[in-house]
């Protein structure tokens, strides 16, 4: 029953899809501006649809109805209910189904928002988005049903892949990828939605889509972060980043993505780079399919091993009809898609976007060739080489640490041409703020280059944008009268972009410190202890007390009870332990990770005696790294400080009449 | 429309989605072994597991590969806690059994496992018609560049590594290797006493299989 009703709405809604994206053109084309209601409609349809179908295929899950393929694939009686519930996407078929809730979700979500807007450019984005999910319900119905009819009905499955219900962050990470991943369409659509409609020179398209598109940036970065810290807590191996190719695939569109953001001020300023933002975005998008479609067809070897079929043809092809169709676009347009504007000194924040974007798009194509390497090694040569970290830590380390001072100069600079004396007092206190960080670095016993550039420059980002906090916040101070909070305040919201930017500089800045010292000053050390030994590491002592077992529901635990020391006092405890579970041969290592300000103590069991009479322990010093986390949630603050209606906006949005009007009151960067 | 643009743009996208395409009938995992066509590594490791009726060595016993020139020896890396060593227990016990009174050696090598264990999984399956040897410290397994368990390797009568099999082995794959095998020797034998290198067909043979078995990785 379940089954039906989800296959069916699967169905239904691709038929809706297909029709709602075809009708408006027709639409158009007749000039029946009333039929483009029933394409909005389809979009609200298909929401409804597949969100039953998402619904239906929980219960299914929470149900233990098994005679649904998914349900036996990946459920389980013993699996607790909560992991039950995640496990929707925990293999593909059902992150399939949640993709396309999700773009369902925000369909609905952008269609609602400009259902008012005249023109042709929304009517387009709308179909263009439909077809977008017509792919996605293509894959439910071939080669990634996750409804089909098992026969007969077992009575139990096998659960979820151990690793991905040992860690509650496999509730949080794969959720914010793929609304980070998914909420791209909505950009791309508009993109495509203005080049349909003749609308591209104009910058509807990019005002219409701003928050949108920050929107997706903020969950993907977020997702990007979450991702590491769950390797870090979940694989043992003391590490969150691995270049790995999935890793890789969610990085590559956020490189694109971060590169946009900025791009686009400088289109909406000063008319320029308008054929380059498009680009981007229709990059983006199309490297968002790429990275799924590496990761999902098993093109490329990875630590992740995900099913393979013949998933893989279809991503291809949607890959190829939107790059085709893309690039016509594109091609089609570019007469139209001029400079308005022209590049006035060497020293303003435009020529800095432009380096910024030039780095940032050897990035994304640094990581993306180092990716695809062997693929085009095995095609060419026929040899199988594998690229590893050494590759990608060479090449990116230098482009990190420029894009780092880069995130100094940008804020520093104003728009046009940079006065000198004004420009000194920007960069004064991060000058100030850098060289200390970089002495405290050598201090600490950095001798590596980059690392001490890294500090550098990271302290230099740091001052310059925090400067531009107080500075602000000063001269409302004088202006205004206003207690110096309040003016802080004042001034944030007043201009939620421009500074909802410098909170996630800010952010990025923390990242940057935690990856640098915890790549710079990290000591591991592994030993065999027997109960009452200690072990010290970075002059942080752990006690063996005793190991132990235990039954849980879904797995059998092994733990050993280490004691952090300070003295001779016991000031703490740490239990790393070993999850087995029924249907692995391995077992699964789950580290203890004790947070403080100056960073981790990171424990992880590697081996015990089955008498408990001794254990083997791994104890790293991981300095900083919770300021990744912690500066992944200011990234986010600032994605959110930024996405933030004003009240200005909210204002003019009631008067549909002068759509044009409100955003040029937008606070601008 | 801009068709220069747009020509060079798809001209620019077309090879990656070739290259693409033709990625997706490549398996990445299936690395192949550098080792067939080569001469096996050597080995002298103690028995630990008899074996039964004719096929028996006596435990205890130092089986050399220098000692089992002129046969061929199909050499099987296993643990009792491999679970696709199961699916070819069977198998492998049986063609064993048929090829008795043939020069042909099935050994079984036992990977990071402690003997009482493997012993008690061979009874538990029901015996193993011929003998397993222990290998500790894996030291064989890495000159073999063992990769995981089950792995099969099919050297010929001079000792070179014919082929190798990933995974659980099938009757037909054993038969298949075996036999000719044991053909290449004798014709090499009839065609000169001592048998030269080149007639063994490892050339034909030095393919991997793929890689079936439950050692795909671990998901995140």
């Amino acid at each position: 029953m379940t089954r039906l009703v989800a296959s069916n709405a699967i169905l239904v809604a691709a038929a809706v899809s297909a029709l709602g994206a075809l009708l408006t053109p027709i639409a158009i084309h007749k000039g029946r501006r009333d039929w483009l209601m029933l394409s909005y409609a389809a979009v609200y349809t298909n929401f409804v649809l597949v969100t039953l179908a998402t619904l239906a295929l929980v219960w299914g899950l929470v149900s233990h109805d098994f005679s649904i393929s998914y349900v036996a694939q990946v459920g389980s009686r013993a699996t607790p209910t909560f992991y039950t519930i995640i496990s929707l996407w925990g293999a593909l078929e059902g992150s399939i189904v949640f993709w396309a809730w999700v773009l369902g979700m925000y369909a609905a979500a952008v269609v609602w928002f400009n259902r008012h807007r005249e023109g042709n450019l929304v009517p387009y984005a709308a179909a263009t988005i439909l077809m977008v999910a017509l792919f996605f319900h293509i894959l439910l119905i071939g080669p990634a049903n996750p409804f089909q009819p098992v026969v007969p009905v077992p009575f139990d499955g096998p659960g979820p892949n151990p690793l991905l219900q040992n860690h509650i962050l496999m509730a949080v990470h794969p959720p914010l990828l793929y609304l980070g991943y998914v909420g791209f369409s909505v950009p791309f659509a508009f993109a495509v939605g203005a080049m349909l409609a003749g609308e591209v020179a104009n910058d509807d398209w990019i005002r219409l889509t701003r928050r949108w598109t920050l929107v997706a940036w903020g969950f993907l970065s977020a997702a990007i972060i979450a991702g590491m810290w769950w390797s870090y807590e979940v694989l043992g191996w003391g590490g969150y980043w691995a270049w790995d190719p999935v890793e890789n695939a969610s990085f590559i569109p956020w490189l694109t993505a971060t590169a946009y953001l900025h791009s686009v001020m400088v289109q909406e300023r000063r008319g320029m780079l308008k054929l380059w933002n498009l680009n981007l975005m229709v990059g983006t998008f199309v490297l968002t399919i790429l990275g799924t479609f590496l990761t999902r067809s098993g093109i490329i070897s990875s630590v992740h091993a995900f099913t393979q079929g013949t998933i893989g043809y279809f991503f291809l092809a949607f890959i190829a009809v939107v790059l085709l169709a893309a690039l016509i676009l594109v091609a089609g347009n570019s007469d139209k898609l001029g400079s308005e504007g022209r590049l006035d000194a060497p020293l303003s924040r435009e020529t800095a976007f432009l380096v910024q974007n030039l780095f940032f798009t050897v990035f994304m194509f640094t990581v993306l060739i180092g990716t695809l390497f062997p693929l085009v090694a095995e095609a060419v040569r026929g040899v199988k080489v594998s690229v590893g970290t050494p590759f990608f830590n060479r090449m990116s380390v230098p482009l990190m640490v420029a894009l780092l001072f880069l995130m100094g100069v940008g804020p520093a600079l104003p728009w046009k041409k940079a006065a000198g004396a004004e420009l000194k007092g920007r960069v004064l206190p991060g000058v100030v703020v850098g060289v200390l960080l970089g002495v405290a670095a050598l201090l600490g016993g950095a001798r590596n280059g980059y690392a001490v550039l890294a500090y550098v420059f990271a302290g230099f980002a740091l001052g310059v944008n925090a400067a531009e906090f107080v500075r602000g916040a000063n001269a409302r101070v004088k202006a205004h009268g206003e207690l110096w909070v309040t003016a802080l305040m004042r001034l944030v919201s007043a201009n939620r972009r421009r500074y909802g930017g410098y909170v996630a500089h800010i952010g990025v800045v923390l990242v940057a410190l935690g990856v640098a010292s915890s790549a710079t000053f990290k000591t591991e050390q592994e030993a065999t202890l027997k109960p009452g030994e200690t072990l010290t590491v970075a002059g942080r002592t752990v006690r063996f007390k005793n190991a132990w077992g235990r039954e849980e529901k879904q797995r059998q635990v092994i733990g050993a009870t280490m004691e952090l020391m300070s003295g001779s006092r016991v000031v703490g405890i740490i239990e790393p332990r070993m999850n087995y579970y029924p249907t692995q041969q391995q077992p699964v290592p789950t580290p203890e990770v004790r947070s403080m300000l100056s960073g981790d103590l990171y424990l992880n069991l590697m081996a015990f005696k089955q008498d408990g009479s001794n254990i083997t322990v791994k104890v790293i010093w991981e300095p900083l790294v919770p300021w990744i986390w912690f500066g992944g949630l200011v990234v986010c603050l600032g994605a959110i400080i930024g996405i933030w209606p004003s009240r200005e906006r909210q204002a003019s949005r009631s008067g549909s009449a002068n759509a044009a009007a409100p955003p040029m009151t937008e606070g601008r960067a | 429309m801009n068709w220069k643009r747009a020509s060079i743009a798809a001209a620019t996208a077309a090879p990656v989605i070739g290259l693409f395409a033709w990625g997706l009938t490549r398996d990445p995992n299936n690395i192949p072994s550098p080792l067939p066509g080569r001469q096996a590594p050597a080995f002298a490791l103690a028995v630990f597991s008899p074996g039964q009726g004719r096929l028996t060595r006596p435990v205890g016993d130092t089986v050399r590969l220098a000692d089992l020139k002129g046969k061929v020896v199909v050499l099987n890396f296993w643990a009792s806690w491999c679970l696709a060593c199961r699916d070819e227990h069977a198998a492998l016990s049986q063609m064993a059994a048929t090829y008795e009174g043939k020069p042909v050696q099935f050994l079984g090598v036992l990977y990071n496992d402690v003997p009482d264990k493997g012993m008690a999984w061979i009874s538990e399956m029901g015996g193993q018609s011929y003998p397993s040897v222990d290998d500790p410290g894996a030291r064989v397994a890495i000159d073999y560049g063992l990769y995981g368990v089950p792995e099969t390797f099919f050297l010929d009568a001079n000792g070179r590594v014919a082929y190798k099999n990933t995974g659980p082995v099938t009757p037909g794959t054993v038969r298949l290797k075996v036999d000719s095998l044991m053909a290449a020797a004798q014709s090499a034998a009839s065609v000169t006493p001592s048998a030269t290198p080149s007639s063994a067909p490892s050339g034909a043979m030095a393919k991997d299989t793929s890689r079936p078995s439950a050692k795909a990785g671990s998901a995140k």
